[in-house]
């Protein structure tokens, strides 16, 4: 915050934290923190990865939402079944918007809501054969789907049911990959854990019983992991990858496919987005495998420009030479949504409060447009996202771990930021206190933002909402023309 | 006893990654590394001390073994 300083920053939490009771003051106290450069190691300033206080309102969702929403569900050719009552699939079906092509319903399924629809009898006497019928069902209806995958939602977990059993079984008969999934809600304090889960259960269940499978591959062969094309970011990350001369064989998961899973590796390199959620299996590949994997950041080109090379330095002249030109060529375009946004949003201070990644990784973006990241947050961080954080954020300015309603809505009347980054959650309280909001997690019904192209329409977006003339007719006719008068009556 | 995930880093230093702590840290140094055997107690970059039997030949890395705390 340029102009706040470190006790200010300091003086801030300690009045935010007053209004709660002495033993929940002290809990949340390790979860808020002034952001120091200097500091190595984040776990010296921040507690992350904890559960939640009772009482307080948090923005998390849970394991099935991890697994479920995020890691399984962008796989568009098989089917994921909400395994259990039918709300948590049917209240967050088709949210996130992970682009993909094919025709749903017939060879891909992504919008669809598919689930065992738990009913009183199911937890009584167990729902085990009401999944095997279900796995009959789709194979009948659906024969293009290439698999299934069973989320459970908390009831299984509860009732004990062997959904493993049933998946080998079917599976058997099928000859289909059927993968159960171990995501019951309660498990873990955040959809964290789902995804940690998920990236198991891709582990057991397809990348190891893939061994050996044939597959011609190349020496530029990488893969896009932990990308969920939301609003088309895989595919604006791809065509840049390609341009410089790789083969992308795989995207996890948006867009991406179950033969996909299974060629990963077969690659050489592993390009890790959400590092996150995907983490995990990245790690086990370079270990079972000897595929190694980097992080790279596309968002905004400063960061691009950064990761491009950085990936090109893993590969010989010809792609590095590739990558020199991709980013020769976008050059024009980007400087020509600089020069025009630039001038617009020049100094503007932003608020962030997402999920794993983007606290850290939208930073260059709105760096390369002149507005400064003032505070940032994460809903589900551990502490290896937060040491990635300390470098990217400028001295004194604010860092919330798991932020609750309250703690969120009082920094920002403090801080006053001129745009905030959220969820939909956060939504509507700020844009009713007159602050202009981004929704981004699934970027407000745009994107994409990765890439040159998502760059372009990212500073669109942002000059769109800060610079929306709404926000000029914040205070009601009346109270103008009372204003007015007073300052003619003087 | 905790699992834990040997890697190169991008430096060529040995991280020490245990996915339940979050702990992620530089091997800063290790007991036994003659080429012949490697293990003995090994101590990270934020003073953490963890003990591994010797194994001989030495382990390839990347990989998983198990630690006690030391
Ligand atoms: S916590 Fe349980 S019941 Fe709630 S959405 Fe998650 S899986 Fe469903």
């Amino acid at each position: 915050m340029s102009e706040m300083t470190k006790e200010q920053t300091e003086a801030l939490i300690q009045e935010v934290l007053e209004v709660y009771p002495e033993k929940a003051q002290k809990e949340r106290a390790k979860h808020l923190t002034v952001n120091d450069q200097s500091v190595e190691k984040s776990s010296k300033c921040i507690t992350s990865n904890r559960k939640s206080l009772p009482g307080v309102m948090t923005i998390r969702g849970c394991a099935y939402a991890g697994s479920k929403g995020v890691v399984w569900g962008p796989v568009k050719d098989m089917v994921h079944v909400s395994h259990g009552p039918v709300g948590c699939g049917q209240y967050s079906r088709a949210g996130r918007r992970n682009y993909y092509v094919g025709n749903t319903g017939v060879d891909t399924f992504g919008t669809m809501n598919f689930t065992s629809d738990f009913q009183e009898k199911d937890i009584v006497f167990g729902g085990d054969k009401k999944l095997a019928k279900i796995v009959d069902e789709i194979d009948m209806l659906f024969p293009l789907a290439k698999g299934i995958s069973i989320q459970s939602e908390c009831p299984i977990g509860l009732i004990g049911d062997d959904i493993e059993a049933v998946a080998k079984t079917k599976s058997k008969e099928t000859g289909k990959t059927i993968v159960p999934v171990r995501c019951e809600g309660f498990r873990g304090v955040s959809q964290s854990l789902g995804h940690h889960i998920a990236n198991d259960a891709i582990r057991d269940w397809v990348i190891d019983p893939a061994t050996g499978k044939e597959f011609a591959s190349t020496e530029y062969d990488v893969t896009i992991i932990g990308d969920y094309n939301i609003g088309g970011d895989a595919w604006a990350s791809r065509i840049l990858l390609e341009e410089m001369g790789l083969r992308v064989i795989a995207q996890w998961s948006g867009d991406g496919t179950l033969a996909e899973m299974e060629n990963t590796p077969k690659a050489k390199l592993n390009l890790l987005h959400c590092y996150r959620s995907m983490n995990y299996i990245s790690r086990y590949m370079e270990e079972k495998f000897g595929v190694p994997w980097m992080e790279y950041n596309f968002f905004g080109p400063t960061k691009i420009e950064e990761s491009l090379r950085a990936i090109a330095a893993q590969f010989d002249d010809k792609i590095k030479e590739g990558a020199e030109r991709v980013i020769e060529k976008y050059k024009p375009q980007w400087q020509a949504v600089v020069d025009k946004y630039r001038p617009r949003l020049e100094g503007k201070r932003v608020m962030l409060y997402v999920g794993g990644l983007r606290p850290r990784h939208i930073i260059g973006a709105y760096e390369d447009l002149g507005m400064e990241v003032v505070g940032t947050g994460y809903e589900f961080a551990h502490n290896d996202d937060y040491d990635r954080t300390i470098n990217e954020m400028g001295n004194a300015t604010l860092i919330y771990d798991d932020v609750t309603g309250y703690e969120f809505e009082e920094f920002v009347k403090r801080v006053k930021p001129d745009l905030i980054g959220s969820g939909i959650k956060e939504k509507y309280i700020f844009q009713k206190m007159g602050i202009p909001f981004r929704q981004m997690h699934s970027w407000d019904y745009s994107g994409p933002y990765h890439g040159y192209d998502g760059f372009a329409i990212f500073a669109r977006d942002m000059d769109m909402t800060l610079n929306n003339p709404c926000w000029d007719s914040m205070t009601p006719p009346w109270k103008k023309l009372g204003e007015e008068t007073a300052i003619a009556a003087e | 006893m905790p699992n834990v995930m040997l890697r190169y880093n991008d430096k060529g230093e040995l991280l020490f990654y245990v996915a339940k702590k979050d702990l992620e840290e530089v091997i800063t140094s290790i007991e036994t590394d003659d080429g012949a055997s490697w293990g003995g107690t090994v101590e990270l970059s934020n003073g953490d001390r963890f003990f591994i039997d010797p194994i001989s030949p030495p382990p390839e890395f990347p990989t998983t073994l198990r630690f006690k705390r030391g």
